[in-house]
């Protein structure tokens, strides 16, 4: 229980340093972590900030630093599992002690990142290994890594998918209507779960973006236009969310959803859809395991799109992590990066998409490869300008409130009409998207 | 100080005694001393008041002035623009009808409360035992309370089957609609309070001497009499602070409803708001803003309630 000390301690420096820090941060800016050349030679004690709490708790990232020790045998890692991890690491970077490692925290602007991470190294360099790269560059510098690369999609029970007669992954948002509405009249399970609730799972219908019109540059249009246009990515999305709980595809109660419970019904086929990421087939399998029904049932299917015949998913990172501009340790922090990236494994003990560029794809996609599914990468130039006009308009894509207000309205417990909801959001998006200047 | 009560003793047994000496003054470092005691004991108490409670609010006012978003090391003074935006867009300040429901529950609370630190002031059979189930959910965790009752709501949940058991089949979504979810929020609230409002009652009531119960019986006056003459006016104090309690709870509503449905269907209150500011949308300084204006709002609402119902001292006998 130790691990709760420090954040108190935090609490308290932070308090007491907020207004004695803010304007001190730039001091190191600019401060680059080389990777070591001799791994003998490095050392000292490094920690290590993770949003991991069960892999901290049941001793896996223990077993990788230990693997690590074997390659750098002088340096110590420490780990630090933060369950609230946004907001207890936000209050932290307040002061110069937030770990040597650690994941960058989705509140940080993009052209802060100098003043708070210390550089992996220049874009052209990176990127011809790594994925994501363009996701953390500053001026062509980059200042982070994500270890394993998601793409969004339906987690889905394959069986009942069968037992309703649907065999073939659905090819626009109409097709998947129909196709729940077949699982509704034929069996008795809840075709899809909103996981309204716990709220998160609603923000992934923002990763939507691209994969409707397999665009690369789909990041950079959100920043240009209106995103709730006749359409649009988000709009599509949006829509079928919509459509799905407007024709009472959901369970009965949303707001009273559980998560934890969806994962073993799912397994066992009282639900059958939700839209999730790769990363969560893993936690599902692992449900099924436990219930004792068959692992293989979880399938994985893209959103129900295609241009020219063909499907497009979009791979993006997950938590990049860097390294803390005031480390003193910053070439074993980097060599931690560099050797968890490249060779822990955790993107394959994830069934994740692996950061390395020539890397086979995991077994979980593999009907994808079958069955042709383009995967593309989001071009993110954009991505911080998106962030600003997103906070700043209150809109919140990544934030679940705007589609509660959607579901809510979706089944009559909010008054409205769709294209007004929709109308509204994209005069928000627009104005701010004109007051601050393009 | 024992030279000079000698000196007085001597004085008295001599008979020639000048009036009564008084004390000389104590040495200056003994002075001294005695002044600092009492501040010695305050140091520990004054640090983390400072610390936890003025520093921080000192903090608050002066980012309620910034467009800081919270981890930034670039700050701009905007002066008065974010109390402008707080005041100018009404979409801030609809959230204050969900208190509304708060306020309504805590009237229901306030007289539930009463009706039975009464009853239980008199003698009743388990007195002690109904007086423990009443302030039990007190000290529950608010959010245990919080997991606890999306369970009691959820369909099918408690709720449901209990009402079952009486032959009533509800087919209610309790948290599925504004209205709906807002009363079962409340309700909650209400199970949870009122053991607090009871405790403070029973306390007050009690502290209200047993003759003057002797004395009504012997006149004749029956329970409700009783109650209206004699333990109304006596905890008058205690209900002005029960009521100014309530009502600043009320618009500062927030772990219940933030816990089991996070501000939505309509449930979003003040605080889960500015909660959101600060934090979905990294505008702490809008949220600082906003977290001033709450303050100053209960501030207000307090010092009406004491102008309104002054507190004036309770004279039974």
């Amino acid at each position: 229980m130790h691990m709760y000390r420090p954040h108190l301690l935090a609490l308290a420096a932070g308090a007491l340093l907020l207004s004695a820090c803010t304007g001190t941060g730039g001091a190191s800016k600019g401060a680059d972590a080389k990777a070591p050349d001799d791994p003998s030679k490095v050392s000292g004690t490094i920690k290590v900030l993770t949003q991991r709490t069960d892999l901290v708790q049941d001793g896996t990232m223990k077993k990788y630093a230990a693997e690590f020790r074997r390659t750098y045998p002088k340096v110590k890692v420490e780990f630090e599992a933060l369950t609230n991890y946004e907001t207890e690491v936000k209050i932290r970077m307040n002061t110069e002690n937030y770990g040597d490692v650690l994941l960058i925290p989705g509140v940080i602007k993009k052209s802060d990142y100098p003043k708070f991470f210390a550089s992996l190294g220049t874009r052209d360099e990176r990127a011809t290994k790594y994925r994501f790269t363009d996701f953390t560059t500053v001026d062509g510098k980059v200042y982070g890594q994500s270890p394993i690369g998601v793409t969004p999609g339906f987690v889905y029970n394959k069986r009942v998918w069968q037992e309703a007669g649907v065999t073939e992954w659905p090819t626009t948002p109409a097709e998947f209507v129909a196709d729940l509405k077949a699982i509704k009249s034929k069996t008795d399970a809840v075709p899809y779960y909103t996981n309204f609730a716990a709220q998160w799972p609603l923000t992934s219908w923002t990763f939507v973006n691209g994969s409707v019109h397999c665009d690369t540059r789909a990041t950079t249009k959100l920043a240009q236009g209106d995103p709730w246009a006749e359409g649009a990515d988000l709009r599509v999305g949006d829509t079928l969310l919509y459509d799905v709980v407007r024709q009472k595809l959901v369970e009965k109660d949303p707001t009273t959803s559980n998560w934890e419970q969806s994962k073993p019904r799912l397994a066992k086929g009282e639900i059958t859809t939700q839209w999730l990421g790769t990363w969560a087939v893993i936690q599902f399998q692992d449900a099924a395991r436990k219930a004792g029904t068959d692992p293989d049932d979880i399938g994985f299917m893209p959103f129900p799109a295609q241009v020219d015949g063909k499907f497009c998913a979009v791979a993006g990172p997950d938590y990049n992590q860097a390294v803390n501009v005031h480390s003193e340790n910053k070439a074993a922090a980097r060599a931690w990066i560099d050797w968890f990236t490249d060779k822990s494994g955790y993107d394959r003990d994830n069934l994740a998409i692996s950061p390395l560029k020539d890397a086979p794809l995991p077994e979980v996609l593999r009907p994808y490869e079958d069955a042709g599914v383009k995967l593309i990468e989001l071009d993110d130039t954009e991505g911080a300008r998106v962030k600003l006009i997103d906070t700043e308009s209150e809109v919140g894509i990544n934030a679940p409130e705007y589609r509660q207000k959607l579901v809510d309205l979706a089944r009559g417990a909010r008054r409205g009409t769709l294209d007004d909801f929709f109308a509204d959001l994209g005069k928000r998006w627009t104005e701010t998207r004109k007051n601050l200047g393009s | 100080m024992t030279d000079t009560t000698e000196k007085a003793a001597s004085g008295a047994g001599v008979g020639a005694a000048p009036a009564v000496p008084a004390p000389a003054p104590a040495p200056r470092p003994a002075r001294l001393w005695r002044g600092v005691t009492p501040w010695l004991f305050l140091i520990a108490p004054l640090a983390l008041l400072v610390t936890f409670t003025y520093a921080p609010i000192v903090n608050m006012v002066a980012y309620s002035f910034t467009d800081w978003d919270g981890v930034s090391p670039e700050l701009h003074y905007t002066g008065v623009e974010n109390y402008t935006e707080l005041f100018t867009r009404d979409d801030l300040f609809r959230v204050f009808f969900v208190s509304g429901y708060y306020l309504a529950a805590s009237v229901v609370q306030i007289v539930a409360a009463l009706y039975f630190a009464t009853i239980l002031s008199f003698q009743v059979r388990f007195r002690n035992f109904f007086k423990g189930v009443l302030f039990f959910p007190y000290l529950i965790n608010g959010v245990a309370i919080g997991f606890v009752f999306l369970y009691f709501f959820q369909d099918g949940g408690t709720l449901d089957s209990v009402l079952s058991l009486f032959g009533h089949h509800s087919d209610h979504a309790w948290l599925g609609t504004p209205v709906s979810a807002n009363v079962s929020l409340a309700g909650v609230s209400v199970w949870r309070y009122m053991g607090l409002n009871f405790v403070l009652f029973l306390g007050a009531i009690q502290s209200i001497p047993g003759e003057l119960y002797e004395a009504a019986e012997l006149d004749g006056a029956n329970r409700w009499r009783q109650f209206r003459h004699i333990i109304a006016p006596g905890i008058k104090p205690v209900l002005t602070l029960t009521v100014i309690l309530s009502v600043s709870g009320s618009l500062s509503a927030f772990e219940i409803p933030y816990i089991m449905t996070g501000g939505a269907t309509g449930t979003e209150t003040f605080v889960i708001q500015t909660l959101n500011l600060a934090f979905r949308f990294n505008k702490t300084g809008l949220a600082s803003a906003a977290a001033i204006v709450l303050l100053l709002i209960i501030l207000l609402v307090t010092w009406l309630q004491r102008r309104l119902v002054p507190d004036d001292k309770v004279d039974l006998v």
